[in-house]
């Protein structure tokens, strides 16, 4: 069975009921007896019993990613959004949960019975064909004929900008026209799903931004849903519908990219997405009037004189400016507390040169931000 | 890394003793080749071409070198099956015993030939098979399989595993992938391993002597009964000649490969 066959004949049109990807209760457990998809660890022993040796990379996932969503799956390395990616690709088979695409339980199905294509970090291109053959590749082994095989091939390499490449072999590009191949051999096949790991990753900072919005205006064009892996925040804020952070294996928070940043589920999520200024115990008491834990994003304070009155929908405290790092189009003040604790705060250098910012170093100051920009910080 | 000139002629030193060593019997083989006397004696007493002729007459000798060619080409095609879809089990898949089967795989090669032979002579005895090319062709396969299989292997270690990956991605089964994508791969790993399998079994005469049986010669069986007749010697050297000759185009051919396909993944 071909997963063309099993494509119902309009595309999306239970978009809203059926989640393009669902995961439940998503496990991967690596060095557990007869799960070694892994080549190369070198490891012997495949006996299972040292529970020890082995790594919970994912430790248990639910999930519901849409139809036609832009999701990015965000945390820092080693946090298993790659292990998750694989699972869902077929490379690994879980240790426990289910996984399934638009409705359908694919979780014991090897990756070419699966309606899904990726798109790896190192970019995985066959090195003996030249581009147009790599493109190719999925229609020829799927047995699309010929002529229609060309016509969508040509396509593919028009969406990517690779005109006039196609004889190219991988070792005659650079990094971003190899990205933009892999991206070409992908969406050629016109999956439902397109998996995304660190696309960007091995690109330059320039090249990267150009690609973050190519790749956008491409996801929307084509309306296939992207699950995006990457552990750069500024990526995901800027590229997705919504986003998972993930840590330890777990998913921390799932949500739109305001959601994620201005209200943070977890001390976690603050800390990794955005700038961790968090307020607790005692500091939170005095300045807040609260018990818990706050997190005030840095743009939304205001550096004052230290005998300004704050306004009555106002927080503020008093600080000493112990660090100052001139950024261009920003400055960013890093406070030392009266009442303990530090505050980070940017400020857009929109009157302000460089020399004065620097010169701020060791002033007293008052910070204020309105209340509403207090957010409180679930505790794990 | 610098190393200081005495370090280096030291070196230069040794290196040429070492070619001596190794070539100097090659060279003495080629002179008494063209030497007209049937005998070995020294300093040779002219130069003639007589001995190829007489070579090339003798059917003994077409015959073994036609058995020998059979016999190698025959081991090594076997090898190359057997010991790819081995080494791809090992490299590929963590099965129980994984280590074990590698470690046996190994082994062979590092048995006395003697071993081997005997053990390999009981066993078509035990099971009535006839003793001929056909058991001649086992005999080569065990360490002609080993050649291969560490050739393989060594390759798959290089190889990255993700164009596999993504050929199984994009809707390829496992047959299909290995055919376009891993075969493609291991091509100038079961080229060169080949070469060196065909290259081991065409002069191998233990495991040979084990597993031939009466009627059936080899071109070393060959000349090992040869030089047992003093009058042979010179033909002897004649035929030696030639398989040196031969010989050096397949590991020439080996080395460029091997050498080739380094330069190649390091770009
Ligand atoms: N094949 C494997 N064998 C053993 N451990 C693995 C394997 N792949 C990943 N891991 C481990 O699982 C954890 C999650 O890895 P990964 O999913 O790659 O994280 P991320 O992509 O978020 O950086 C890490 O601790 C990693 O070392
Ligand atoms: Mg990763």
């Amino acid at each position: 069975m071909t997963p063309e066959a099993s494509r119902p004949p309009t595309r999306g049109e239970a978009s809203s009921a059926v989640a393009a990807v669902r995961l439940e209760g998503l496990v991967k457990r690596f060095g557990d007896a007869g799960t070694g998809a892994g080549a190369g660890t070198g490891a012997g022993d495949t006996s299972g019993s040292a529970s020890a040796d082995t790594v919970l990379a994912v430790a248990g996932i639910d999930l519901d990613i849409a139809d036609g969503e832009f999701f990015s799956m965000l945390g820092p390395s080693g946090s298993g959004k790659t292990t998750t990616l694989r699972m869902i690709a077929g490379f690994e088979l879980p240790t426990a949960g289910r996984i399934l695409l638009h409705g359908e339980d694919v979780t014991d199905r090897p990756p070419f019975e699966r309606d899904v294509n990726t798109v790896f970090q190192d970019y995985a291109l066959f090195p003996h064909m030249s581009v147009a053959d790599n493109v190719a590749y999925g229609l020829v082994v799927r047995k699309v004929p010929g002529p229609e095989r060309q016509a969508r091939v040509a396509d593919a390499l028009r969406m990517v900008r690779l005109e006039g490449y196609d004889r190219r072999r991988p070792g005659q590009l650079s990094g971003g026209q190899r990205q933009r191949v892999a991206l070409a051999r992908a969406l050629v096949n016109r999956p439902r799903v397109l998996l995304l790991d660190e696309p960007l990753g091995a690109l330059d900072l320039k090249l990267r931004e150009e690609m973050q919005i190519e790749l956008k205006a491409i996801q929307q064009a084509v309306g296939i849903t992207f699950v995006y892996v990457t552990h750069d925040q500024q990526e995901a804020l800027t590229m997705s519908d919504r986003l998972a952070v993930f840590n330890r294996g777990r998913i921390e928070q799932v949500g739109t990219p305001a959601d994620v940043y201005e209200r943070p589920a977890t001390r976690f999520v603050a800390g990794f997405v955005g700038t961790s200024n968090l307020l607790s115990g005692e500091t939170a008491r005095a300045i807040v009037g609260g018990s818990g834990t706050f997190t005030v994003r840095p743009e939304k304070i205001r550096l004052a004189e230290p005998d300004s009155q704050p306004a009555p929908d106002e927080a503020s405290a008093m600080g000493t400016i112990r660090e100052v790092v001139y950024l261009g189009p920003d400055t960013r003040y890093i406070v030392a507390l009266d009442a303990g604790g530090e505050l980070v705060v940017t400020q857009q250098n929109i009157a302000t040169s460089s020399m004065e910012a620097l010169s701020a170093k060791g002033r007293t100051v008052r910070l204020t931000w309105k209340r509403q920009h207090n957010l409180p910080v679930g505790e794990e | 890394m610098v190393e200081s000139r005495a370090v280096r002629i030291a070196l230069r030193v040794v290196s040429v003793f070492v070619m001596t060593f190794l070539y100097l019997p090659l060279v003495i083989l080629a002179i008494y080749a063209f030497n007209p006397s049937r005998l070995l004696v020294w300093p040779p007493t002219g130069f003639t071409l007589g001995w190829f002729a007489e070579a090339a007459n003798n059917p003994a000798i077409s015959v073994a070198v036609v058995n020998s060619l059979i016999v190698g080409a025959l081991a090594t095609v076997l090898a190359l099956i057997l010991g790819t879809l081995a080494a791809i089990a090992v490299h590929r898949y963590s099965f129980f015993g994984r280590q074990t089967i590698s470690f046996f795989l190994v082994l062979p090669i590092a048995l006395p030939g003697v071993v081997t032979g005997i053990a390999l002579r009981t066993s078509f005895v035990t099971f009535g098979i006839d003793f001929g090319l056909f058991t001649i062709v086992v005999g080569h396969a065990t360490f002609c399989v080993v050649i291969v299989y560490n050739n393989v292997v060594a390759r798959l270690r290089r190889l990255p595993r993700s164009p596999e990956e993504a050929s199984a991605d994009l809707g390829a089964d496992m047959w299909t992938t290995f055919r376009r994508i891993t075969f493609p791969g291991l091509g100038t790993a079961l080229l060169s391993g080949g070469l060196l399998a065909f290259a081991l079994s065409f002069d191998e005469i233990i495991v040979t002597n084990f597993t031939a049986g009466a009627g059936t010669q080899t071109i070393p069986m060959w000349i090992l009964a040869a030089i047992q007749r003093p009058t042979e010697l010179p033909v002897v050297n004649v035929v030696a000649l030639v398989l040196v000759t031969f010989s050096i185009i397949p590991v020439y051919l080996a080395q460029r490969i091997s050498g080739g396909a380094a330069a190649g993944v390091s770009r």
